[in-house]
């Protein structure tokens, strides 16, 4: 026993040491280290991001040989957009991404994690933004790599009237940047919704109203009032804007609809690190 | 050193905890006894801040919690059995959690071993029976090295030998200097480990005392503990 304590006592000196060498405490690298640790040790994380890679480039590949089926009049091949018809795959991989954020945060309300992460990390405003800083990096990483892969796959499939786009015409590779960035700004707005609802299924609703529903309710407002809305909203600003290399009528341009993506994200994460900390864990 | 001063927290119409004020010392075991609905898991969660009392407040160590530089290494915490996602290993949360606090990764084997999970390190934390969920909980209360321990119910789902293993370790903590609370409604658990004990009814103190003395002042620990508590369970059958 007195050898055990001993060696015990020469243990926590050394931790005293090292916490005295650190002397700052704990700050965003340190959060972000367990963050990361966190989101690439649940498989949930992996089967979504193969998931969301193999509806982006399979819809491409279907995309771009409907393309060729389709029977495209003379009058709309100058307005066909082959750049744009490569992404149809955001559809489903908005959904994709936007679900881990949500699923990033509502698990751990839903196991009591939650309640091991703020009693290690009591700023829990810092520990939403290493989250958000952690799963953006992956998810825009995960979003470039199969965009590109997307636009390199689906390119090559086109065998149609319209030729396929290349990354040297004008505006095609900051469509196919973009259209990467877009799913991990999707993801930003889950983390958001899932930090605010707290409840897995309750937040993919939300995350489902933001994309697809509204849009549907705004229609029977008539086609006037649908032009002014929908371009704001966020599915529409990536088909109509990130996506498009031929400009959309009634469509945002590029730069200001991606700055207003980020403008939702940025004000996702602020409701949700607002409502984190002032409700009980 | 734990000091709790005039907490108070009311869930929409109940009064949960009800202006309670103690003090949590180093060197020994304080026990944390009530009926159920006392208001001990309420008051663990605002000694570790995930609640948030309506007035007063804890201090650890003279420090509040939020303004720990590293909380992990100051209070070691045990609030549920399950507090970690089902699907991600036993070493992968203690790790995640490490990595928070910037402890390192000799401490996770360190503390896989003193809880007696190593074995049980690659598994996933879902599968685990209770009484391994609570050793994977204590774990992590120790991943610090923590001169404060709070630990609600930590005899939950063991069985006879963990029982007497917390029992020790919570014994040998207490012997190194440390500041040890821990809850129980098991009376018996509560006068073989603990030396100090706080106890509360309807979220109010009814006695800051040691074993010895509340034993003392009624034959034995059992019959005090009723006296003191009489009237204030909120969940009492007949027969």
């Amino acid at each position: 026993m007195p050898a055990t304590s001993a060696s015990r006592a020469t243990s926590r000196q050394s931790h005293r040491r090292r916490s005295e060498r650190a002397r700052g405490g704990y700050g965003f690298g340190t959060v972000a280290r367990m963050e990361w640790r966190k989101l690439r040790t649940v498989r949930s994380t992996w089967c979504i991001v193969g998931i969301f890679a193999a509806g982006m480039v399979g819809v491409a590949i279907v995309a771009a040989s409907q393309q060729h089926s389709a029977s495209i009049s003379a009058a709309a091949r100058g307005s066909f957009d082959p750049t744009r018809n490569g992404f149809s795959g955001l559809l489903l991989g908005q959904l994709l991404l936007g679900l881990l954020g949500v699923v990033t945060v509502t698990t751990e309300f839903s196991s009591g994690m939650i309640r091991a992460t703020f009693a290690a990390v009591p700023r829990r405003s810092l520990v939403l933004g290493a989250k958000a800083a952690v799963l953006g990096g992956v998810a825009l990483a995960v979003g470039e790599l199969c965009a590109f892969a997307a636009f390199f796959a689906g390119q090559a499939a086109v065998r149609g009237p319209v030729p396929p786009a290349t990354l040297g015409q004008a505006g095609v590779l900051r469509a196919v940047l973009m259209a990467g960035a877009y799913p991990a700004l999707v993801a930003l707005i889950g983390l958001g919704l899932g930090a605010i609802i707290r409840h897995t299924a309750g937040a993919i609703c939300a995350v489902v109203a933001v994309l697809f529903v509204v849009p549907l309710l705004v229609t029977p407002l008539g086609t006037a009032t649908k032009d002014a809305v929908v371009r704001f909203l966020p599915e529409q600003i990536a088909t109509l804007s990130l996506t498009a290399v031929k400009p959309v009528v009634h469509a945002l341009p590029p730069v200001p609809a991606l700055g207003l993506l980020c403008g939702y994200g940025a004000a996702a994460l602020a409701a949700g690190a607002w409502s984190l900390g002032r409700r009980d864990a | 050193m734990i000091e709790a001063r005039g907490l108070v927290k009311r869930y929409r119409s109940t009064l949960a905890v009800d202006n309670l004020s103690f003090d949590v010392r180093p060197g020994r075991v304080t026990g944390f006894l009530g009926p159920n609905g006392a208001g001990k898991s309420t008051t663990m969660r605002m000694i570790v801040g995930l609640d948030r009392p309506d007035t007063g407040e804890v201090r650890i160590s003279g420090k509040r919690y939020a303004d720990l530089r590293w909380p992990l290494r100051e209070v070691g915490a045990l609030l549920e059995a399950k507090a970690f996602h089902p699907g991600r290993t036993v070493r992968a949360h203690l790790a995640a959690l490490a990595a928070s606090n910037a402890i390192s990764g000799s401490r996770v084997i360190e503390v896989l071993e003193m809880t007696g999970i190593e074995k049980a390190a690659g598994r996933r934390a879902g599968n685990l029976s209770l009484g391994m969920s609570q050793r994977l909980g204590i774990a992590a209360a120790l991943l610090g090295d923590p001169g404060v321990l709070v630990l609600d119910e930590p005899v939950n789902g063991l069985d006879p030998e963990g029982v007497r293993w917390i029992r020790n370790l919570l014994q040998h903590f207490a012997a190194e200097g440390r500041a040890v609370l821990i809850s129980s409604h098991l009376i018996s658990e509560m006068a073989q480990t603990a030396d100090a004990l706080i106890v509360i009814g309807r979220g109010r103190l009814l006695a800051q005392t040691t074993v010895a003395r509340l034993a003392a002042s009624a034959g034995t620990l059992e019959d005090a503990f009723f006296r003191l508590t009489g009237g204030v369970s909120d969940y009492s059958g007949s027969l």
